[in-house]
């Protein structure tokens, strides 16, 4: 227990001085001190012991996970860009922990996670701008366009295989982001302004004081991507240790053989396929308000990539990965100029060096131990 | 007696091959029936087409009082039809507690409510779930059922083999298709296997057999009638002494290989 709180303690110092940091200098040190500090940690089997204890006592890492970013947050508290990111990095995880359920689960492969996100985000724009829905109503139902959507592309999907299966997916990204720039009404290449956010009655765009401290306004935004983060990953937790859980992974696994006891493929893969692109849409309409502006440029196929790489760097499958992944792929070129303009080609590199070296991802996927971890 | 399965001119074609060829079949409650013939004689294709994974080109299936020729291999599997490969196709990433539940998806339920909000009945049908586990695989290998958490992959040849019978066991079948369970093992394994499933069969009430073997002291000890196939046609029926000495099945099948002995 307290080797976790420790380790929680000491990723949210690193974090803080990381995002705070702004000289190249000392932030290239940085990074390379805690890739150092990482690899060291696996060779001295610090990270298994940190494994073991974190399978021991399930609920408390997320518990201290939770309480290192509000920490860090609350350090943070007028650094706008810092807080940005961390909230850009926890949206990409709800959408990465979603697109993680169909591909590294089920087993259905997904190119076009950012035109999910995307639906997400024009259909919260265009609701804000056009009804008097209640914000609250409006993320919810910016996931559900994002899912009823998906669910005409498994169509397609569910009748062919493989390779055939993500074409249609890599088409249909492409689509959404053409489909986008044609169509005045939702812009075109320009994009839609958003309103402010009200969530029962309080504008997230006002900056926040406590007491004397004045915080950022993205501290409110934070807070929303936290409890969406929250949310997404007691869902997937929840569905990985139950029945339904199995039935994604014997589907992965041989399709012949579920088929055979009865398991409803087709189903099983509209489930993940639905829920995933829920969370995405999710994601991509709570992004949407904290930037208060979209356009077609912020949901092409590269993004769908990013959250490719995401979820490979992380593990298949994988819970922790997904966040350390994001936190890799979204914050590194960043803070560290020099790779911004090099970003593909080093998540490519950085991608096929996992697979190389580390084909289960940095954080592989642990053994489902049903029996105590349900309830 | 009423027959379990009753199988009428029952063909499957692929193309120009006709792999199942006007099969004539009844099946009565609690026999086993060993079903041999050369390779590429229709057995394969006999469970594939009876667990619905390939329809029928003509033909019916009665099963249980109830026509499942045109049924999916879900509503197949539900009314009590379960079956093991010729090659293993268990989920080795998986433990064995979680391969055994894959095969006993009928009795578990798969509502998204269910599993998402009624934790603590989800947990009671967990245990309930894995005390019966427990039990089963012990009635298989006593060691194996203190390990069911533990990775397929960890496990031998055997092992295997007999996690994949308590996978189609576990739903209590009333009719179980063994599709050559010796494969890749040697004869004292091939041995233990029979009699743990003999044994097994004495726990569960009228379960019938369907077993597709090519080692024949296996056909011999623990089949009570035999369907000889060749070229997708019945050639030949009756118990094992019979059949073996049938001229048309020493012709098909032994002779055969007599002939490329001599």
């Amino acid at each position: 227990m307290t080797l976790l709180a420790l380790a929680a303690a000491a990723i949210a110092a690193y974090a803080a001085v990381l995002l705070h940091a702004e000289d190249q200098r000392l932030i290239g040190a940085l990074i390379v001190l805690g890739f150092g500090t990482a690899a060291a940690a696996a060779k001295f089997g610090l990270l298994s012991r940190l494994g073991q204890a974190g399978r021991a006592h399930p609920r408390l890492a997320p518990l201290l996970a939770v309480a290192a970013l509000i920490a860090l947050i609350l350090v943070l508290r007028e650094d706008h860009f810092a807080l940005l990111m961390i909230g850009t990095t926890l949206l990409y995880c709800v959408a990465c922990w979603g697109l993680n359920l169909q591909f590294g689960r089920a087993g259905v492969v997904n190119f076009a996670g950012a035109a999910f996100f995307g639906t997400g985000a024009y259909t919260t724009a265009v609701l804000a701008a056009h009804t008097a829905l209640p914000h609250w109503l409006i993320v919810l139902l910016a996931g559900a366009v994002a899912a009823l959507l998906g669910s005409l592309l498994i169509l397609p999907i569910l009748r062919t295989r493989g390779h055939y299966a993500a074409l249609i997916t890599i088409a249909f990204g492409i689509l959404f982001k053409t489909f986008l720039e044609v169509n005045d009404a939702l812009g075109g290449p320009q994009g839609l302004k958003l309103p402010g956010f009200t969530l029962f009655g309080w504008n997230l765009n006002d900056n926040i004081t406590v007491g004397e401290q004045e915080l950022s306004f993205y501290v409110a935004y934070i807070a929303l991507a936290l409890v969406l983060a929250i949310f997404a990953f007691l869902l997937v937790r929840r569905l990985e240790h139950s029945w339904i859980g199995l039935n994604f992974d014997a589907v992965r696994m041989d399709e012949l053989a579920a088929t055979t006891f009865g398991i409803n493929v087709a189903r099983w893969k509209i489930t993940a396929f639905s829920i995933g692109n829920f969370l995405a849409g999710l994601a991509g309409s709570v992004q949407a308000t904290m930037l208060g502006f979209i356009a077609p440029n912020n949901f092409t196929l590269s993004d769908s990539l990013i959250m490719i790489s995401i979820i490979l760097l992380g593990g298949l499958g994988s819970f922790w990965g997904v966040p350390l992944g994001a936190a890799i792929v979204l914050i590194l070129p960043e803070k560290l100029q020099v790779i911004q303009e090099y970003r593909f080609l080093l998540f490519a590199l950085l991608v096929v060096a996992v697979l190389l070296l580390r084909p289960q991802g940095l954080v592989p996927r642990a053994q489902r131990s049903f029996t105590d971890r349900i309830r | 007696m009423n027959a379990l399965l009753h199988c009428r001119v029952l063909t499957r074609r692929f193309g120009g091959v006709t792999a199942l060829d006007g099969l004539d079949l009844s099946l009565p409650r609690g026999e086993i029936l060993g079903l041999i013939g050369p390779n590429g004689s229709g057995k394969t294709t006999f469970f594939n087409v009876l667990t619905g994974i390939y329809a029928p080109s003509s033909g019916h299936i009665e099963f249980d009082g109830r026509d499942i020729s045109a049924c999916t291999p879900q509503q197949i599997y539900r009314a009590g039809i379960a079956r093991t490969f010729q090659r293993s196709r268990l989920n080795l990433e998986l433990s064995i507690f979680e391969n055994l539940m894959i095969g006993n998806h009928k009795r578990l339920n798969s509502s998204l409510w269910f599993n998402l909000m009624q934790r603590g009945a989800l947990a009671a049908e967990v245990g309930a779930a894995y005390t019966e586990a427990r039990e089963l695989m012990r009635t298989f290998d006593a060691p194996l059922a203190d390990r069911l958490d533990e990775p397929m992959a960890g496990f031998t040849m055997i092992d295997r083999r007999r996690v994949e019978v308590c996978r189609a066991l576990i739903s209590r079948p009333k009719l179980l298709l063994l599709d050559e369970p010796s494969a890749g093992m040697t004869h004292e394994e091939t041995r233990a296997l029979m009699d743990d499933i003999l044994q097994a069969r004495e726990r569960i009430a009228d379960l019938t057999i369907i077993i597709v073997e090519h080692e024949m002291g296996v056909i011999e000890r623990i089949t009570d009638r035999c369907v000889v196939l060749n070229f997708g046609q019945k050639i030949a029926e009756g118990k094992y002494r019979e059949v073996a000495q049938d001229a048309k099945v020493q012709e098909a099948y032994l002779g055969v290989e007599s002939i490329h002995e001599g």
